[in-house]
């Protein structure tokens, strides 16, 4: 069905600490491999070692730059994958009931062999969050790895997304987002967690922390002002050079 | 978004047809026997084959049985249910008015008022999406309305109405252009709320996450074209509405109204074309370009 559940059980979901996120792409890699080889078809890729390379990836990592009003610039890096939005227009475009949203846990899933690959939830998605695999005509999108998180044959610190069990820098954190005792739930409180273009209305379920505000270095050294440069401009041999070679 | 040929076919294919379905249907004009035969074969033709061009498009066809499922919730299989109920209704009537010269003219409203139906609902899969803001307007489907029957009504000589509703649809036109130029920034997306970090000063994209091209890219942020927009917009507009408008007022006689057919329809080709082309989707703000 690609009505919406009213209400969800759980809220399962990523929080991503834009923060400590070094832009390693190594969530890119894992969430390629992992998916490639589980849920559904394959994540193809076309013309792979040739002059135009391009593929189908659930999670890529975005750069930017944000430029204060007074300061040097910072260089944020910015994973995105699928939100599992509340209120996703991605289910609710989809004609044949392939993409729907789970009641237990609102993980967004499409049902592949039901899709028609139209492509018309991609659009309708304003993140960028879905991706049509051009060699298997089917649409794909994040799982929020359902295959590893309910799956009692790994151990049990493999039970998460696959690009949370990778980060290096622990800017992934996945839980229940639904329960507000949850440990990212109170991340989110206490950081500041927000949405991504929340006037589409789609109330995301994952969140984003904003980089914590940069240090600003006091000026400590109590000798500094007397080593102030004692010399403002040049006199003799090299003034005369200075002013010789403005002429020119 | 990236303008492909089979849906630019099937809008505008699928669109006549069944503008030309609905004036059959309410019996202007009221056609029996082979005479019929010729008009219905066009407006079958036109709304069938719109249909047949939209599956080209699709990753997996053998599967579109299963899109008549969800007319509960979406656009898109409310289209696909409305244009075979419009055409099943459309075609009993015609196997009468054509074989037994007999006209249930009940029937024929039940066709025309499907017909009309399956033309909004084929506007509505476009603009119901707030991704594309250009798109998420009244003007949307209203145009498509007026294009649809003006076309059918030319289709269906019925000059007079055909005069009315393209000179309409030129109004719409217009003004669907001047408000759509303003709409992505009317609803306030830019990289910043993209982001989050606008709080934080100006964003902009630093770093691609690809260095190649990828699907997101290829059908949504298409820039190619739209920097001639200007003028194909004049082609367009003297194409689809001026130039049929002006043979109507020279003459209703057939092979002027079959230049004003010709004409307008190359004219909603270049409009569909740039209906797409000029199209932006908010994420082209997580790429730095639109
Ligand atoms: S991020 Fe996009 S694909 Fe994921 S649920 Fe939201 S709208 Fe759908
Ligand atoms: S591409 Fe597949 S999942 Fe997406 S709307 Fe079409 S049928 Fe549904």
């Amino acid at each position: 069905m690609t009505t919406l559940p009213q209400t969800t059980d759980k809220k399962l979901g990523l929080v991503i600490d834009l923060d400590t996120c070094v832009g390693c792409h190594a969530c890119v890699v894992s969430c390629k491999g992992w998916n490639t080889e589980n849920y559904g078809a394959p994540l193809s890729d076309q013309d792979a070692y040739g002059a135009d390379p391009s593929g189908t990836f659930l999670n890529r990592v975005h750069s930017y730059e944000v430029t204060p009003e007074v300061g040097p610039a910072q260089l944020i890096h910015f994973p995105k994958s699928c939100l599992h939005c509340d209120d996703a227009p991605c289910v609710t475009v989809c004609p044949t009931g392939a993409s729907y949203k789970r009641q237990e846990d609102g993980i967004v899933l499409v049902n592949e062999d039901a899709c028609i690959g139209c492509g018309l939830c991609a659009w309708a998605c304003p993140y960028g969050a879905r991706e049509m695999d051009q060699a298997a005509g089917v649409m794909k999108k994040c799982t929020l790895c359902v295959d590893r998180i309910y799956n009692e044959n790994l151990p049990e610190e493999d039970r998460v997304p696959s690009c949370v069990r990778t980060c290096p820098s622990g800017a992934r954190h996945f839980g229940d987002l639904g329960d507000e005792n949850s440990d990212v739930s109170k991340l989110v409180v206490e950081r500041g967690g927000m949405d991504l273009m929340p006037e589409q209305g789609t109330k995301p379920v994952n969140k984003y922390l904003p980089p914590r505000p940069k240090d600003v270095v006091p000026e400590f050294d109590i000798l500094a002002p007397y080593l102030e440069p004692v010399a403002s401009s040049q006199k003799g041999f090299l003034s005369w050079l200075d002013k010789a070679l403005e002429k020119i | 978004m990236h303008p492909a040929g089979s849906v630019i076919v099937f809008t505008v294919a699928s669109g006549l047809g069944f503008g030309l379905l609905t004036w059959l249907g309410i019996g202007v004009p009221t056609l029996k026997g082979w005479h019929a035969f010729w008009y219905y074969a066009v407006a079958f033709g036109l709304a069938g084959g719109g249909l047949l061009a939209s599956t080209f498009h699709l990753g997996n066809p053998q599967r579109f049985l299963k899109a008549f499922s969800q007319w509960r919730s979406s656009w898109l299989s409310r289209e696909g249910c409305l244009a075979v109920a419009s055409m099943a209704v459309m075609g009993v009537f015609a196997i009468c008015s054509i074989f037994m010269g007999s006209i249930w003219q009940p029937l024929g409203y039940i066709g025309a008022a499907l017909s009309v139906l399956t033309i909004f609902a084929t506007s509505m899969i476009y603009a119901q999406l707030k991704t594309v803001p250009r798109w998420n307007h009244w003007t949307t489907p209203c145009l498509f309305l007026l294009l649809s029957l003006g076309g059918g009504a030319l289709l269906a000589l019925q000059t007079w109405s055909a005069g009315i509703l393209i000179g309409l649809a030129g109004v719409v036109q217009l003004l669907a252009w001047y408000l759509g130029d303003n709409q992505f920034k009317r609803r306030g997306s830019n990289t910043g709320t993209a982001t989050g970090l606008g709080f934080r000063g100006t964003v902009r994209s630093f770093e691609s996450p690809h260095t190649g091209n990828n699907y997101l890219l290829k059908e949504m942020v298409h820039k190619v074209g739209r920097k001639h927009a200007q003028k194909l917009r004049v082609i367009a507009f003297a194409l689809m509405i001026v130039s049929p408008l002006i043979c109507l007022f020279i003459s209703f006689s057939i092979p002027v109204v079959a230049v004003a057919l010709v004409l307008h329809i190359l004219g909603i080709f270049t409009q569909r074309w740039l209906f797409f082309a000029e199209a932006e989707h908010v994420v082209g703000l997580y790429y730095g370009k639109r």
